[in-house]
């Protein structure tokens, strides 16, 4: 497993560049990933959306659906790709420090 | 080569085409597809796919179009460490000029492993193979060719609809037109992943349904009439002494025994109120019966392959509706199922699992229809098993 250099610290990741020791996510390493999703400088709504996706995922083991992310944050689907541009799985979830969410092709 | 493939050379033999000989060919201009026939014989070795479940990727603005592949034994075979796959939308009725089939080629060749599946289940243009650092680059050069990406994911997957009345005389309705104009409504919902699961909508001309879109399509479309078919009776007559039994063939084989054959006056008789539009007799005596000229569509909801609960057939919905741009009604009734659908449905849960799950009752109301005889549930379970 290749490792990557995120707020200063070695992290393990994978290859579509999500952290595998969630242990050691803090808001410098959600700083240094949202670099390579073209999420940098995160602002107030970045942390907003990023924020919620932890809270949910401590709560519930899982991601919460689109919809739901929607309908908490006030935020619609395509301001959520103005902030993440490669969306809310690929690109907040893996600021989030949260594991690949699976879906079907 | 074929020493060390010998599994995967025995699907060479045979008079039909065979998707090693084009990886062979493709081998000889990228290394990946080289490595991509390995991959293939160790998997027919080890009689287990080395290819990894899941993986995200993606382009710039898009949650869905490209699938993630990564090998379990990238070391082995590092040319398709990373394989992924595009799915391109393809036109409406798959018409292409060949300048356009060479854009997508050229593009591939330098992006990809040059290895195309024209087409692939979903309708899209299928490009298998291309490392993750040259996603971007290709979809980029695909938007300069003018195509875009079809759907992947918990989207609305690609529409797809019969060629209609480009080639077809049977077609009530112009697939091509609908289909173009969905796609264009909800590009949206197409590339950017919101759902439960996914959603698929493919349109038939005919109750003959070519893109078998009542057991494709959870939104099915399927263009019939609203009057009765038109009969040549000289035309019958003609079949019927060219040797055609239409007694036995064609009358005793209307599922609703809406025909009748008059020996004496060697004439068809129609009783339009017990025709189901099932085509078989347009189907056998083609220059003689026609479907009606007051045309439109059926709208049937429900047909999936097996994932939570078993397949289904599409079952009827709206019986009959003029389908005519803007197709306004049609957008609205998507846009209804989708809201009812996203509020209630749990992850992986298709329409018709939701429906079977809070009744059919429930989800009349919120899309508010009024339930007709029509909506059978379920005319018969099994889409694997005809008549």
């Amino acid at each position: 497993m290749a490792k990557a250099t995120l707020g200063g610290m070695e992290i393990e990741i994978d290859e579509d560049g999500f952290i595998q020791e969630p242990e050691k996510w803090n808001e410098s390493v959600a700083e240094d990933l949202a670099k390579t999703e073209d999420a940098s400088p995160m602002g107030g709504d970045h942390w907003k959306l990023v924020n919620y996706l932890r809270d949910y995922y401590i709560k519930f083991e899982i991601a919460p659906p689109i919809r739901m992310l929607c309908k908490k944050t006030g935020f619609d689907l395509k301001h959520i790709y103005q902030l993440f541009p490669s969306g809310p799985a690929k690109g907040a979830c893996k600021v989030a420090g949260l594991p690949k969410p699976t879906g079907c092709v | 080569m074929g020493k060390e493939t010998p599994m995967a050379d025995e699907l060479e033999k045979g008079p039909w085409p065979s998707f090693i000989k084009e990886i062979k060919r493709a081998a000889e201009k990228h290394p990946s597809a080289n490595d991509l026939l390995k991959v293939v014989e160790r998997s027919y070795k080890d009689k287990v796919t080395h290819w990894k479940h899941g993986g995200i990727v993606g382009v710039t603005g898009y949650g869905g179009g490209v699938i993630g592949r990564y090998s379990d034994v990238p070391e082995e075979f590092p040319s398709v460490a990373a394989f992924h796959t595009f799915r391109v939308n393809h036109p409406s009725g798959w018409f292409y000029t060949t300048k356009k089939l060479r854009q997508i080629c050229d593009v591939w060749e330098k992006y990809g492993s040059g290895l195309t599946n024209f087409h692939g289940s979903t309708g899209d243009i299928i490009l298998l193979g291309s490392p993750t650092e040259n996603l971007q680059p290709c979809f980029d050069a695909l938007s300069g060719i003018g195509f875009d990406l079809g759907g992947s994911g918990s989207v609305l997957r690609t529409p797809t609809g019969c060629v209609g009345p480009a080639r077809c005389e049977w077609s009530c309705i112009d697939t091509l037109n609908v289909i173009y104009d969905l796609t264009m409504e909800f590009q949206d919902e197409l590339h950017r992943p919101r759902w439960p699961y996914k959603f698929k909508i493919k349109a038939s001309g005919c109750p003959n349904d070519c893109v078998a879109a009542i057991a494709r399509a959870d939104f099915t479309i399927i263009g019939t009439w609203r009057d009765s078919l038109r009969i040549d009776q000289d035309a019958v007559r003609e079949y019927a002494e060219g040797g055609l039994n239409v007694e036995k063939l064609v009358v005793g084989k209307c599922p609703t025994g809406a025909l009748e054959w008059d020996e004496k006056a060697r004439e068809l008789k129609l009783k339009p109120q017990d025709c189901v539009r099932c085509m078989h007799c347009i189907n056998k005596m083609p220059k003689a019966v026609r479907p009606g000229l007051d045309h439109g569509a059926t709208i049937l909801i429900g047909g999936k392959a097996p994932i939570l609960k078993g397949a289904n057939l599409s079952w009827v919905l709206i019986p009959f509706i003029k389908l005519e741009p803007p197709y306004t009604e049609i957008k609205d009734l998507l846009l209804k199922i989708w809201d009812w659908w996203d509020e209630h449905g749990r992850t992986r849960e298709r329409v018709a699992e939701l429906i079977q799950r809070l009744g059919l009752k429930t989800f009349l109301r919120a899309v508010g229809i009024k339930p007709v005889p029509q909506m059978v549930n379920q005319p018969r379970a099994n889409p694997y098993v005809f008549f």
